[in-house]
């Protein structure tokens, strides 16, 4: 298993830059080199140096310092959405599959209804109609992200039901709890958890997408997004406000994608 | 199936959908955390004065009736009334549309240009130094956030270098070409106004490039593996074992069924950039819808939001019906069932 | 009495088509009677798409039967209520085509093999241990590979897991549907000689699937022809091998090699395609595709009669 993992240079790669991340988010405070909030005139708008790592912005904070924290404030909304979210929609795109009929129906149109806004936009009118906050932020993505698992686990579930390993079940009399939870969802769960550890990347980018159009993390939160709203300000002063705090959130991203990408590899049992 | 009989059996099946969004922009209305009527009097009003305004304004009705009225504005263009710009939403919302259509159309133009032909050479030249970096770029164009790209730009291009305008559609103080489309390029070519014509794309080019970014990744990646697995079929193989050149292979069978597959995703693609295009127009204050949400949304002017998402839901339903259809058109196998 | 006895069995399933959702009846199986004695084989034999498959999960009510009579040990199956079934499973078991399929790939053999005994709650861990290792010596595989996932196994190795599956609960009946089919020409004759050693050793009863005549031939001891959900032809094997009653059997056979090259055979070639099973023709289901066909035969539903003493055929012709 490790050596199938340290096969792969890019799952590897994946596997680094997210462990740095949660060490970060862990740590923070002993990482850290200053307050994330503390203002400090007198050093306002320095550039990188030995004392502020990626310089300050225009209220003299410490960019490094607030991108460490920050860490904890991303990590946190990726794996609450992900974690409300996925078991909705893998529970509803179960009973959608292995039921069918109505309530497949039901179930499916509502999800359609769901994927015909462009995620980002629904997520912003929820949350603008719930009030700029990162709760309601995370409550948004949540509800924006769900149909997607249905859609996923449900095809799998249909597929898998009417193989014969299914078959063969139900001719030896297996209950059909049983057939659901020891044959079909093990199967069917693969592809979901794979594209769950690339959404944690996915959800952290809509939400510092929200958090730089308002909604989301207020100021002075460390938040990302936010960092690069408040940046736009001071662009032509400061770039680094602008950039150290993009970088983190591609490096975020980058990493949750090749983790799941050699998840993919990973689960796949032809493969162990 | 008959072409005609596709295209109205899809619009049957929108109408479902469409009235499922309705529903559901209704019930987001419907979750504004405290008292439009307070809102809208203030602290001092007094709770006749509320109660009477709520009366006026149909809270009190059941919810299907306030529904029904809802639906019943919606069909007739009524979006309600923008608290911030004061004028119809739906006037704000034709105002602005032409110049967000015209910057996801950019992008979308951008991204076929440049995705496919960099999928084709990454599928062809599997696990080649050109294929690993194409790879590269495309992976960190679907990990970019495009708001950062898109400040980064600025800073060089604008900021840094001065070669490229950073926001707007037109030079300071240059007047918009005759309205047609409401598109400048499109409005500019069609009068032969070239100055405009020139600013327009000039302007264009940062917030078309920064939201394409993100579309080139996704399709150059499924330009790729669609190639791939034509390239593996058994036909491709036939056709080599039968010795045709390799050119000859590539650019006859496998083109035609490697790139088909990925038109179905452009539809999925262009509501990326739709979704795309309310932050990159934050970036460049580039004055369409997204650019008009993101002031709603500072100014709590719910109905315009509520519109815009609206219009975007529509826009995006529309553009994957056509989507279907030319692929419908195009893929002779569909036809067959 | 028979162990298995099958009385104008019917299986239809109604399909939804086209942009409203017309409905379409598909007679997959409709009228098939036949028996099996204890310890015998009945092949089952006829064109893809001929109801075969159907006809099989019937019997195990792995599809409701839409009519008829299924006794199993004089008891009827098609009455009994869930607790009944579960007893009947123990019984009459299932081998499939698919090896590929047949095993969920993210389990081990052992899993694999454990499960009807965990199903049935029989023995504690250690017993049902020692069982699948017993048998799974007899199919002919080791014990050190118990924990291997079937991707790890040729097909022919997974076949014969497959049949240990079905016989884990010491089953009277197995239907086998097409269990040799996906296999090497060389494998074929290994899967099918564990299954008559197997037959011999437990006394088991099967109902072999095929559209291979010369497989059929091979294991079992009668054989059934079915045409577009029908049985146009059953008796012994030998009979119908040697003087087949039927013009479709005839159709069939002409297309087997000939043991005796100086024996000359004139191939009969079947003119046309199968005729869909929702839309069939009428009066003789073959009359469309028969060399032999007359007017009457559009029009009359040929009985299947007894040609010769034992052996049955639904021809008006012979
Ligand atoms: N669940 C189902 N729903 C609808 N139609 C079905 C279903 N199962 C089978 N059929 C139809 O019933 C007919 C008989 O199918 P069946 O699988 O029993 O044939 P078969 O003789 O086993 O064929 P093969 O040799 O290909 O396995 C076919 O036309 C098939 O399409
Ligand atoms: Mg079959």
């Amino acid at each position: 298993m490790v050596r199938r993992i340290t096969s792969s240079p890019l799952t590897v790669l994946g596997l680094v830059i997210v462990l740095i991340i949660l060490i970060t988010a862990a740590f923070a405070p002993v990482i850290a080199t200053h307050s994330p909030t503390e203002v400090d005139l007198v050093s306002k708008l320095e550039a990188p140096s030995a004392e502020h790592y990626f310089g300050t912005d225009e209220v003299g904070r410490d960019i490094f310092s607030r991108i460490v924290y920050g860490t904890r404030i991303s990590l946190r909304i990726g794996l609450l959405v992900v974690a409300i979210s996925f078991p909705i929609g893998t529970i509803l795109g179960a009973i959608a599959g292995y039921i069918g009929g109505r309530v497949d129906q039901v179930i499916m149109r509502i999800t359609d209804i769901f994927l015909s806004f462009p995620g980002i936009i629904l997520a912003m009118s929820i949350a603008a109609a719930l009030g700029p906050s990162i709760e309601n932020v995370m409550l948004a993505l949540a509800a924006t992200w769900w149909p997607w698992y249905t859609r996923i686990v449900r095809s799998s579930v249909l597929s898998i039901k009417h193989s014969e390993y299914i078959e063969a079940n139900r001719a030896l009399g297996a209950n059909p709890f049983r057939i659901l939870f020891k044959e079909i969802v093990p199967n069917a769960m693969a592809p979901a958890t794979i594209q769950a550890s690339l959404d944690l990347g996915f959800v952290i980018l809509a939400a510092a997408g929200l958090s730089f159009i308002g909604l989301g993390a207020q100021p002075p939160s460390p938040e990302w997004g936010a960092m690069l709203s408040n940046s736009r300000e001071i662009l032509r002063e400061a770039w680094w406000a602008a950039t150290f705090p993009g970088l983190a959130i591609l490096l975020t991203v980058l990493g949750f994608n090749l983790l799941g990408d050699g998840l993919n590899d990973l689960l796949d049992p032809k493969q162990r | 199936m008959h072409a005609l009989q596709f295209v109205a059996k899809r619009l049957l099946l929108m109408i479902p959908i469409l009235i499922g969004i309705s529903i559901l922009t209704f019930a987001i209305s419907n979750t504004i955390p405290g008292d439009p009527a307070r809102l809208i009097l203030g602290p001092k009003a007094t709770p006749e004065g509320l109660e009477a305004l709520r009366e006026d304004m149909g809270l009190n009705d059941p919810l299907y009736v306030q529904y029904g009225r809802y639906m019943g504005g919606i069909a007739q263009g009524d979006l309600g009334q923008s608290t911030y710009s004061q004028r119809p939403v739906l006037n704000d919302l034709l105002r602005y549309s032409p110049a967000t259509f015209e910057l996801t159309m950019f992008a979308m133009v951008v991204t076929l240009v440049v995705g496919i032909p960099f999928g084709i050479i990454s599928a062809s030249r599997k696990d080649k130094l050109a294929d690993q970096f194409t790879r590269i770029f495309a992976l960190l164009g679907v990990a970019m956030p495009a708001f950062w790209l898109g400040l980064l730009l600025l800073l060089f291009f604008y900021l840094k270098l001065g070669v490229l305008p950073g926001s707007g559609r037109l030079d300071g103080g240059m007047a918009p070409p005759d309205y047609i489309t409401g598109m400048y390029t499109v409005d500019a070519l069609l009068t032969g106004n070239w100055p405009v014509l020139y600013a327009a794309i000039m302007h264009l080019i940062l917030p078309g490039l920064t939201l394409a970014a993100v579309t080139i990744g996704m399709i150059t990646r499924m330009t790729r593996s669609s190639m791939l697995s034509v390239l593996k079929s058994d036909y491709i193989r036939t056709a080599y074992a039968k010795g045709a050149p390799e050119n000859r292979v590539l650019y006859g069978h496998a083109l035609r069924n490697g790139v088909m597959p990925v038109i179905t995703l452009l539809g999925m693609a262009f509501g990326h950039a739709l979704g795309g295009s309310v932050l990159v127009e934050a970036v460049f204050s580039w004055p369409g819808l997204g650019q008009y949400a993101v002031n709603a949304i500072n100014y709590l002017d719910f109905p315009a939001v509520m519109g815009v998402t609206l219009l975007i839901a529509v826009i995006f339903i529309l553009v994957n019906l056509i989507v279907d259809t030319l692929y419908f058109f195009i893929d002779p196998r569909l036809k067959h069932n | 009495m028979a162990l298995l006895e099958v009385t104008n069995l019917k299986q239809h399933f109604i399909i939804k088509k086209g942009f409203l959702g017309e409905k379409t009846t598909v007679k997959a199986v409709d009228g098939v009677s036949l028996f099996i004695e204890e310890g015998q084989t009945l092949g089952i034999v006829g064109e893809s798409g001929c109801g075969k498959s159907s006809l099989g999960r019937s019997i195990l009510r792995l599809a409701e039967p839409t009519e008829g009579s299924i006794k199993f040990k004089g008891e009827e199956v098609t009455d009994m209520n869930a607790k009944q079934m579960k007893e009947l499973r123990k019984e009459m078991q299932i081998v499939f085509q698919d090896p590929y399929a047949s095993l969920n790939p993210r389990n081990t053999v052992r899993q694999i093999l454990e499960a009807p005994l965990a199903i049935h709650n029989i023995g504690s861990r250690k017993e049902r241990r020692e069982k699948v290792e017993l048998l799974v010596e007899k199919i002919g595989l080791r014990k050190d590979q118990l924990n291997n996932y079937p991707h790890e196994f040729s097909g022919g190795q997974r076949q014969r897991i497959g049949i240990a599956r079905a016989l884990m609960l010491e089953p009277r009946l197995i239907i086998a549907d097409e269990p040799v089919s996906a296999l090497d020409v060389s494998v074929q004759s290994q899967v099918l000689n564990l299954m008559l050693e197997l037959q011999q050793e437990m006394n088991l009863s099967y109902m072999f699937i095929s559209h291979d005549l010369s497989v059929v031939q091979h294991i079992s001891d009668k054989v059934a022809v079915m045409y577009l959900g029908k049985v146009v032809e059953i008796s012994d094997v030998e009979k119908v091998y040697s003087d087949p009653k039927h013009p479709y059997t005839r159709a069939l056979l002409s297309a087997l090699p000939v043991p005796d090259p100086t024996q000359k055979k004139e191939r009969i070639i079947l003119q046309g395609d199968l005729p869909s099973p929702s839309n069939p023709p009428s009066g003789c289901p073959f009359h469309t595709r028969c060399p032999m066909a007359t007017k009457e035969c559009a029009e009359i539903v040929p009985p299947l009669e007894e040609k010769t003493p034992g052996h049955f055929a639904a021809c008006i012709h012979t």
